[in-house]
């Protein structure tokens, strides 16, 4: 278990991460999720040792590790940009990390070999021991960076933006096979994204940063359908904000025939299996988006509807506290 | 008097524990997992303060040390301030003319193929390579009256060498890669897309040039010049075997300060050399003041 | 009509450029090697093997082998302190490195004469022990470090910044000392800007004039190096001679400019593949 108790740290006067607690339990799978600035990336290489807090302590099952470096706390780290070392083969790369144990402990180079295709095996590299970095592909060589991380048989795999540099298509595939092979190894891994689709598809519980603070943890159901601030909310999926504080998601509006709001229809358009239509309130000319059902016939360009949230939050301006209203 | 009335009173031993927790902290919000830096960084600043400040400061140590008339009189002897006005003059004739065709040489290289670029792409950084002894024989023999090109001079009544157009000459070779190499990378830089749209607007190339390339390349070029300046100002080996060295006429500072050593006046040579160290911080200063105006215009 | 004003413009340029760098560069260059045959092979040859040569080569060698290897130290030193590490005064620091490139070499000369020279300030006790630094081999030594003090460092410095130090903290990671992490990961990453600094090093080193002549005192056989005993064959009007020893020094050029351009290759080479 991971323990952070009131870490705080400042660069210049600018406070990145402000006294955050936090628990990290054994084979769990959690994500830090915020915008960029939100002091994400700061937490993870304050666990991983590559940054030390101003205060507060960082404990690995109880043991305080807060002045341990990175290559004493057993952390397997995920560059973002993978930090790859361009003048080694992919083997050398993955074998490295126990190329340079101390005499005593290292294994023989034939060992290292073999566990070096082991692991590539792993992530399904199998075979391509001996090409360069350069000669890799943007997914393959993320994969490469994990099992390098993995050689050194980690208690902790930390990940920085694992598909931050992929195009969509390939970050799809790798995000349902990181999460297997997760499932499949049990390592305790934080990871930090920004993406919040990222976040709710993989993780077992999502952190929500912002400002250097944490502004919600919680399983991704909690997260996104019981957001506990304005931000989370905000953040976290699409939302409508309407006036008096009150948040409500696309596809949580109904339309009626009597009462409800009035909405003028300004455009619509196919949003995978529904109708995304952007509308204003004709009370409050704010703009409103919400989804229909693609099974039903859409309303025209001009058309009025009448709407009512299905489910709605409220949030006061401060952001501080919520109210259910079902 | 008693000690004892002004001491403060006995600091209990909790809040201490705090301190020092808070004391550790800020060590460690410096630290990085990097390891060295209090190795390499003062291995840095001593063997910079051993070989470059200490001695460089001795000149301005003597000449704090010689008072205000005497340092005048030798700084800025006539002959003196003859020497600073072929050096400065030489310097910045050769910067100007290698402002022009070094930015010529470099729009070629970054824009233009033809067979052989690569050869000329290197034989650019020549005066960067050989030494300035050789480039300064060479260049003698080939300006002296009798030498290669100073011979179709010679007829017209232009003497090439020994004079101050022969020191300027020596000033082109020397400068020529400041230029070229400051103004290619932003050249490089500049995508072909900006002209596109410039000419797409109905700019004529001429306007292109003055309007569009030149302002983004300005700073790079003024930087180059002050370097190819800076250098100059300073350039002894390649113009002692041109210059003809003439009191008064074609002597430059660099050769005055050796000749008064040569006659053990340690005083008029470091007079002289806190001069042009003193010019030469400006240039340096200029320049930095230049590329922080650059930067500066770029994010704003 | 347009496109063929472009063409001719271009054809101009070209034509424009290609003869300033013949008549300011390559003639020059010719001129020495021309000057240096003029009498034929064997006196190219006899000026070269001459006693006070010889002792001019050796002495060149000798000092780029002391002054080069201290630069790279002193190189890969700064770069990781000033690359690698954040602190206030960062830019200052690099423009005291800088320092040497914009201080004439007559300068750089005098202040060594001003420190250790007998009229120096520690020349009554260098000369009551004995230690001579200026006129011997120790002073052309320390002007020449100082000329070449930058070339290293100004190499690596923007080279090991913009690498970041991802790489770095990835080896830690991985268990890695500080040793391992320099000799297996950063040291490959540099080694190319490592041996392009090197190169004009090098030739600075062997080449430099103006700050050796002031420290040498011209001590034939003794304190010259290669460009000043060109200097000496020069003003005795012996032009053979002295073309053909800075004929040798021409060709050390030559040679750093062909490996120079060979590591640029090189150089782009790997910026291109290792590019997104």
């Amino acid at each position: 278990m991971i323990t952070l108790d009131g870490i705080t740290k400042t660069f210049g006067g600018y406070r990145a991460l402000d006294n955050i607690d936090l628990e990290v339990k054994d084979g769990e799978f959690l994500a830090l999720l915020g915008p960029s600035g939100s002091g994400k990336t700061t937490l993870l290489r304050i666990i991983a040792g590559l940054a030390f807090p101003d205060a507060g302590t960082v404990a690995f099952d109880g043991e305080d590790v807060t002045g341990l470096k990175v290559a004493d706390r057993k952390v397997g780290f995920v560059f973002q940009h993978y930090a790859l070392f361009k003048h080694m083969t992919v083997a050398d790369n993955v074998g490295f990390g126990l190329s340079v144990r101390k005499r005593g402990q290292r294994p023989p180079k034939a060992q290292i070999r073999a566990r070096a295709e082991e692991l590539l095996e792993l992530v399904q590299l199998g075979g391509l021991g001996n090409r360069y970095p350069a000669q890799l592909s943007g997914g393959q060589r993320q994969r490469v960076a994990l099992a390098r991380a993995l050689a050194v048989e980690p208690q902790l795999l930390l990940l920085d933006e694992p598909f931050g540099a992929l195009d969509a298509k390939v970050r799809k595939t790798l995000r349902r096979w990181l999460r297997d092979l997760h499932k499949q190894m049990g390592l305790t891994s934080i990871f930090v994204t920004h993406d919040q689709e990222e976040a709710l598809e993989l993780a077992d519980r999502v952190v929500v940063m912002d400002h250097g603070v944490i502004e919600q943890i919680g399983t991704p159901e909690q997260v996104y359908m019981e957001p506990a601030t304005a931000f989370v909310s905000d953040f976290v999926g699409e939302t409508n904000h309407l006036p008096g504080g009150i948040h409500v998601r696309p596809h949580e509006f109904r339309i009626v025939e009597d009462g409800g709001q009035p909405v003028i229809v300004e455009s619509i358009f196919r949003k995978g299996g529904v109708w995304r239509i952007e509308g204003s309130l004709a009370s409050h000319a704010e703009v409103v988006e919400l989804d229909l059902d693609a099974t039903l016939a859409p309303p025209s360009p001009g058309d009025t509807i009448r709407i009512v949230p299905r489910r709605l939050k409220t949030f006061p301006q401060s952001g501080a506290t919520s109210h259910d209203q079902a | 008097m008693d000690i004892a009335v002004n001491r403060p009173p006995p600091v209990p031993l909790a809040p201490a524990a705090p301190a020092r927790a808070h004391l550790r902290n800020r060590l460690q919000r410096n630290r990085s997992v990097i390891p060295g830096f209090g190795l390499t960084m003062g291995l840095t600043l001593a063997w910079l303060s051993l070989i470059v400040l200490i001695p460089l400061s001795t000149v301005f140590i003597r000449s704090a040390g010689m008072g205000w008339s005497e340092f005048l009189a030798a700084g800025f002897s006539p002959r003196a301030v003859a020497a600073y006005r072929v050096s400065f003059g030489t310097a910045f004739a050769a910067a100007f003319v290698n402002g022009v065709f070094g930015l010529l040489t470099a729009w070629v290289l970054v824009r233009y193929e033809f067979p052989g670029k690569r050869i000329v792409n290197g034989l650019v950084d020549l005066p960067f390579a050989l030494p300035t002894a050789v480039a300064g024989i060479a260049l003698a023999a080939i300006y002296a009256g009798n030498g290669w090109v100073g011979q179709w001079f010679e007829p017209l009544g232009i003497q090439l060498a020994y004079t101050p157009i022969g020191i300027t000459l020596a000033l082109i070779f020397i400068g020529l890669p400041f230029i070229v190499r400051s103004v290619e990378p932003v050249l490089e830089d500049m995508s072909a897309e900006v002209e596109e749209a410039a000419l797409s607007l109905g700019a004529r190339p001429w306007q292109v040039f003055t309007r569009v390339i030149l302002p983004a390349i300005m700073p790079s070029l003024l930087t180059g010049f002050a370097l190819a300046f800076a250098r100059g100002v300073g350039e002894y080996g390649s113009v002692i075997f041109i210059a003809g060295n003439m009191p008064f006429k074609s002597e430059i500072a660099p050769l005055l300060i050796v000749t008064q050593l040569e006659q053990y006046d340690y005083a008029g040579a470091t007079a002289i050399a806190t001069v042009m160290l003193v010019a030469s911080f400006a240039v340096l200063l200029l320049i930095n003041l230049i590329q922080a105006w650059s930067r500066g215009r770029m994010q704003a | 009509m347009n496109t063929l004003s472009i063409l001719r413009a271009r054809h101009l340029l070209i034509a424009a450029a290609l003869a300033f760098i013949a008549l300011f560069l390559v003639l020059p260059l010719a001129a020495v090697f021309m000057a240096a045959l003029e009498k034929g092979l064997e006196a190219y040859a006899a000026a070269l093997v001459e006693p006070d040569a010889l002792a001019a080569i050796r002495l060149t060698l000798l000092v780029a082998a002391i002054s080069v290897p201290l630069n790279i130290v002193f190189g890969i030193v700064a770069a990781w302190s000033i690359a690698k590490f954040d602190f206030p005064g960062k830019s200052l620091l690099v423009t005291f490195i800088d320092l040497p490139f914009s201080v004439s070499p007559v300068v750089a000369g005098l202040i060594y004469v001003l420190m250790f020279g007998a009229q120096g300030w520690f020349g009554p006790w260098l000369a009551e022990h004995d230690i001579q630094i200026i006129f011997a081999v120790p002073g052309i030594v320390l002007a020449t470090v100082f000329v070449t003090f930058p070339f290293v460092a100004r190499e690596l410095i923007p080279l090991m910044s913009e690498q970041g130090r991802d790489d770095e903290e990835a080896a830690l990671s991985l268990g890695a000392s500080g040793l391992q992490t320099f000799l297996r990961v950063t040291l490959p990453n540099i080694r190319w800007g490592l041996l392009y600094g090197v190169l004009l090093c090098n030739a600075r080193a062997m080449g430099e004039f103006g700050a050796v002549s002031v420290v040498s005192g011209h001590l034939r056989g003794l304190t010259n190096t290669m460009p000043l005993h060109v200097e000496i064959l020069y003003n005795e009007y012996n032009f053979v001679a002295a073309f053909a020893v800075a004929s040798l020094l021409a060709l050390l050029a030559l040679v750093t400019l062909v490996l120079k351009s060979i590591v640029e290759w090189r150089f782009a080479y790997h910026r291109r593949s290792a590019g997104h």
